[in-house]
């Protein structure tokens, strides 16, 4: 059972969102889930900043050893901010998904409803498991 | 439901994460596949490798119905010895790769690809049946334990009294390794000098704690498919399935040299290969080093650089350790000038081209 934490917020697509009660600017990343079943995660493409981005774009792409995965925008707005550190070193990713794994941060346009709790995510996780 | 391996309890143990993998349940990694390739370039690894078929063929005419099964000159192998064969179809195209190990004058072990086994035995034993030999597919009876990595030889040499150091590559010897019985074979997949261990499905658990223990001190660490696929790829090795199928001939995927024309009497595939022989092929395997950092994959085109023609394929690619580049084996159209660049979803990335293997360890 990987870490799910109780502050963030998730989607299908196996990001998490942070910063989504303060409604301004969220934080993305991987779930540790998805970091865990990618394997080494050897490449990262971000969006780059100042990019419009409608939920369910995607945005980026994250490669592994044996495969390579879409990023998918889990809210609308503008790209404001991106992880050169994990563009540098994407096994950031694996080591931290939750911390300095982190990929881009968006300011939110719309809202974030469509989101998954840490309960709904987990229930979509061990299903899949 | 895929097939587990008599190893499965230990690999459970391990937390490894496990796949399907041409109808068995394997072990894809333990842990960091990028840590458990360079533990086999730099250590050694521990590979279960039970999924492999084995098929027995015995009798006064083995040798001769091997000859003319198989590619190769398989009745010119001394006992003791192995080869790398294939087996064709009438057309010439390759239904499997294979390793032929003589053990004894009279037997002959044919270890085939895990998704082609049953057909390899079933084709075997067609072609076996005007000489005076039997076939018989022992592979349900067998483990199949890998040790692989430049440590390989004295960590071995720690649980068993056979000769190690006169077992050259490519040859195979009867031993006893930490009290049972074991066929070993310095034979492998990876590019390093490396062992294979062959035994009965009861003796995989403690040969592998054994080698787990015996390994500890010199960094051994399990590996999983997925450093095994990195492995082959940076050591140029051939996969079935990706470099190997039905519609090519051994000369198209660049291995010609295990056909053998000067055997004694006829073999099957001979006809269609014969004339092949001299043809200069119109797609030739070979290596792309790719100078950005998304990696070539399985089926991706090959298309000129700038006019975006399409001259060849992907057939395996995967980032490399060694190189610490993305790597990829392609069939490419013979005659190109200019550069080249892989089609990665929409995306003309630049590569270039290079000889094979990416990888040869030092001696």
């Amino acid at each position: 059972m990987t870490s799910i934490p109780d502050e963030l917020h998730y989607t299908k697509e196996h990001e998490w969102v942070a910063g989504v009660d303060d409604g301004l600017t969220l934080t993305v990343g991987i779930t540790a889930y998805a970091a865990d079943a990618l394997g080494d995660v050897v490449y990262v493409q971000l969006p780059e900043v100042g990019t419009a981005i409608a939920a369910g774009d995607s945005v980026g792409e994250v490669e592994s050893t044996k495969s390579v995965s879409d990023i998918y925008a889990p809210v609308g707005g503008e790209v404001v901010e991106v992880n050169a550190a994990v563009v540098d070193d994407p096994s950031l990713v694996n080591g931290d998904p939750y911390g300095e794994g982190w990929l881009f941060r968006v300011r939110l346009e719309g809202d974030a409803d469509d989101l998954l709790s840490p309960e709904e995510y987990a229930a979509l996780t061990s299903g899949e498991s | 439901m895929s097939r587990p391996t008599p190893l499965r309890g230990v690999h459970e143990t391990l937390g490894a994460t496990l796949t399907d993998f041409a109808g068995w349940l394997m072990p894809l990694r333990y842990g960091s596949e990028s840590a458990e390739h360079n533990a086999v370039r730099q250590a050694a690894g521990l590979f279960d490798l039970s999924h492999m078929g084995e098929i027995f063929v015995t009798g006064p005419q083995a040798a001769e119905a091997l000859d003319y099964a198989l590619v190769g000159h398989i009745s010119a192998l001394e006992p003791g010895r192995a080869r790398y064969t294939m087996i064709v179809n009438a057309e010439g195209g390759v239904l499997d790769d294979l390793i032929v190990y003589r053990l004894a004058p009279e037997e002959f072990m044919v270890v085939a690809n895990a998704s082609n086994y049953p057909m390899v035995a079933a084709r075997l034993t067609e072609r076996a049946e005007a000489f005076d030999a039997a076939v018989d597919d022992r592979s349900d009876r067998y483990a199949l334990i890998a040790v692989q990595g430049p440590r390989s030889q004295e960590i071995l040499a720690t649980l068993t009294d056979a000769d190690l150091d006169g077992l050259r590559y490519y040859a195979g010897l009867p031993a006893t390794v930490a009290g049972r019985p074991a066929l070993v074979a310095r034979t492998g997949y990876t590019g390093e000098d490396g062992f294979e261990l062959f035994v009965g499905c009861d003796d995989a658990e403690p040969l592998w704690a054994a080698l787990t223990a015996a390994g500890e001190p010199y960094g051994l660490r399990p590996a999983g498919l997925s450093a095994r696929d990195t492995l082959r790829l940076e050591a140029g090795m051939p996969l079935y399935g990706n470099e190997l199928s039905a519609a090519l001939t051994p000369f198209d995927a660049g291995l010609g040299r295990v056909v053998r024309f000067d055997k004694p009497g006829d073999f099957v595939g001979r006809a269609a290969l014969e004339p092949l022989k001299d043809v200069p092929p119109s797609r030739r395997l070979v290596g792309l080093v790719a100078t950005g950092r998304r990696v070539p994959r399985h089926g991706y085109p090959v298309v000129v650089a700038g006019d975006g023609a399409v001259v060849g394929e992907v057939t395996s690619g995967a980032p490399s350790q060694s190189l610490g580049k993305p790597i990829a084996m392609a069939y490419v159209d013979t005659g190109l000038t200019g550069g080249l660049a892989v089609d990665i979803r929409g995306s003309h990335e630049p590569v270039e081209v290079v000889d094979l293997p990416f990888y040869r360890r030092k001696k």
